[in-house]
């Protein structure tokens, strides 16, 4: 079992998320930063829909009751193992009793822990992603525990990923949403001439960007919303929704985040400047 | 079909938003379904295909591989445009309990006074109709239902509550509906369901479709409890009928 001894701001089992119940309102849920979840997953010959442990900005102090191996991929956290620093996209070795603890954010948001084999939280509706009313939990707590597969060896294809700018890209690839027809050249021009900030408002549900355009106003009937849709509210503000947000809304959705795009945006925190740029393949 | 002109948008690459006329109708509601329907049985080649209907629109999620925009768009129009002999989709109501105890219907007093209605008259009014399930969303199991009487619809609170009750039956325009956990909300509470609109460890998580039909009726507070006692236990039992319509 791994033992949360300290659970952090917000760490909780995220795997590749939860398809299929959208028509019953229920959010695909799952990595926020799919890219680094993947890699880090990769390392470890894992699927690359096994559950890790999605760590955001305050890390957790783990301890290892049996030996494995893990990976990390996302943000620059400053992991140290028995109080030795280890570092993102390396497989490393991890010994019964081996405690495992993080330090001051460096870079990006989100970092991912995963482990061979994958976390074996509770599989509900298909996925291992927490997400409050779905799963028993929304995040660990001091005190909770998780299993894993035992793994006394392994040989890894690859024991080590470069992934160097990652965490530094700002642009968002992006295509037309429903309403994009509707944007006028000013608009446009606002949305695809500046950069924008991230607001205080910025969790798994949804980011606000600081800024504001100016406001679209068409009435619209409910309809389906997606992580990474653009919704641009009559008053001019602009919210992303991400993995944890509603399924449906009213608010026009003017553009689509690339599932890339998605990852980058789920690295930035409060006050990081992001882009939007037009996918010419739509 | 090929009964109304229908808007084909792109949302994202890996989705596509069908848009009939923007009005709430239970007929365009019917003729969407029916149209999604034959597009599973007959059109998409596979099952990956995830389909979201809500209100006026459908919405086609595919996430294997980038949609074919310009392509996907003929193919629909065509198929709309097919005569075809569709099986008719099975219509469902199902009848769900309430309790409209004061202590549940928090608001019931206060709409009472605006309507120049009874709380008598007030519950009347909503048992006696049959509802229509136009979306689900904003929570897991969260059902947006149409066909509420002009006597019964209010604003939305001004100021929404930081909690309502799993259960908690609301009122907000032309809508009713049944917030399935705990939530933030700035709908009307006039009473609770016993039943759960929303259950994980069931075969069936979320028991109602969109168009499926819905009618309440009226329960003691003596019978909710022992309802939702058995309820959080999993014991519970849906009241489904099938109608030939």
């Amino acid at each position: 079992m791994l033992k949360v001894l300290k659970s952090g701001l917000f760490t909780a089992v995220q795997d590749i998320g939860r398809y299929g119940y959208l028509n019953k309102g229920v959010p695909v849920a799952g990595f926020m930063d799919g890219f680094s979840a993947k890699k880090a997953n990769q390392l470890l010959d894992n699927d690359a829909h096994a559950a890790v442990l999605e760590i955001t900005m305050t890390g957790p102090t783990l301890l290892f009751e049996e030996e494995t191996y893990i990976s990390m991929g996302g943000a620059l956290l400053s992991a140290t193992l028995n109080n030795e620093p280890i570092a993102n996209y390396e497989v490393i070795k991890v010994n019964k009793g081996d405690i495992l603890s993080y330090g001051k954010l460096k870079k990006g948001f989100r970092n991912y822990l995963a482990v061979k084999g994958g976390f074996k939280a509770p599989l509900v509706l298909g996925s291992r992603s927490f997400f409050s009313s779905v799963t028993k939990k929304n995040h660990l707590v001091d005190g909770d525990e998780l299993a894993y597969d035992v793994c006394s060896y392994f040989e890894p294809k690859i024991s080590k990923l470069i992934v160097d700018s990652f965490l530094d890209e700002i642009e968002l690839k992006v295509g037309h949403g429903p309403e994009y027809e509707n944007l006028s050249d000013k608009q446009l021009e606002m949305l695809f001439g500046k950069k924008f900030s991230i607001s205080n408002e910025n969790n798994r549900m949804a980011y606000q960007l600081e800024e504001k355009i100016e406001g679209l106003q068409i009435s619209m009937i409910t309809s389906a919303t997606l992580p990474g849709t653009v919704q641009l509210t009559p008053s001019g503000k602009l919210i992303v929704l991400m993995k944890d947000g509603q399924t449906t809304g009213g608010y026009p959705r003017i553009l689509q985040l690339s599932d890339r795009a998605i990852s980058v945006l789920a690295q930035k925190k409060y006050g990081d400047e992001v882009r939007f740029k037009l996918n010419s393949q739509l | 079909m090929n009964n109304y002109s229908i808007s084909i948008r792109p949302f994202g690459i890996h989705a596509i938003l069908l848009e009939w006329p923007g009005r709430v109708d239970v007929a365009i509601l019917e003729d969407i379904l029916q149209f999604t329907q034959y597009l599973k049985k007959c059109c998409l080649k596979n099952e990956e295909w995830e389909i979201v209907p809500a209100y006026n629109s459908v919405t086609l999620i595919y996430r294997e591989e980038p949609i074919n925009f310009k392509e996907l768009k003929t193919k629909l129009l065509n198929w709309y445009k097919e005569d075809i002999k569709v099986v008719k989709r099975q219509k469902v109501l199902w009848r769900l309990p309430v309790c409209y105890d004061e202590d549940f219907g928090i608001d019931l007093n206060e709409i009472s006074q605006k309507s120049g209605k009874s709380i008598k008259e007030i519950i009347e009014l909503h048992t006696s109709q049959v509802y229509t399930v136009f979306g689900i969303g904003f929570l897991p199991g969260f059902t947006y239902l149409g066909g509420v009487p002009e006597e019964l619809q209010f604003n939305r609170r001004e100021e929404p509550r930081s909690k309502v009750l799993s259960g908690a039956v609301g009122l907000a325009g032309k809508q009713t509906g049944v917030y399935p956990q705990e939530s933030p909300g700035g709908w009307n509470i006039i009473g609770n369901c016993s039943v759960p609109m929303f259950d994980p460890k069931a075969e069936e998580p979320c028991f109602v479709s969109v168009g499926d039909q819905v009618q309440f009726y009226k329960i003691t507070r003596a019978e909710f409890d022992l309802r939702k006692i058995e309820s959080e236990v999993g014991i519970y039992k849906l009241e489904k009928i099938v109608l030939d319509a």
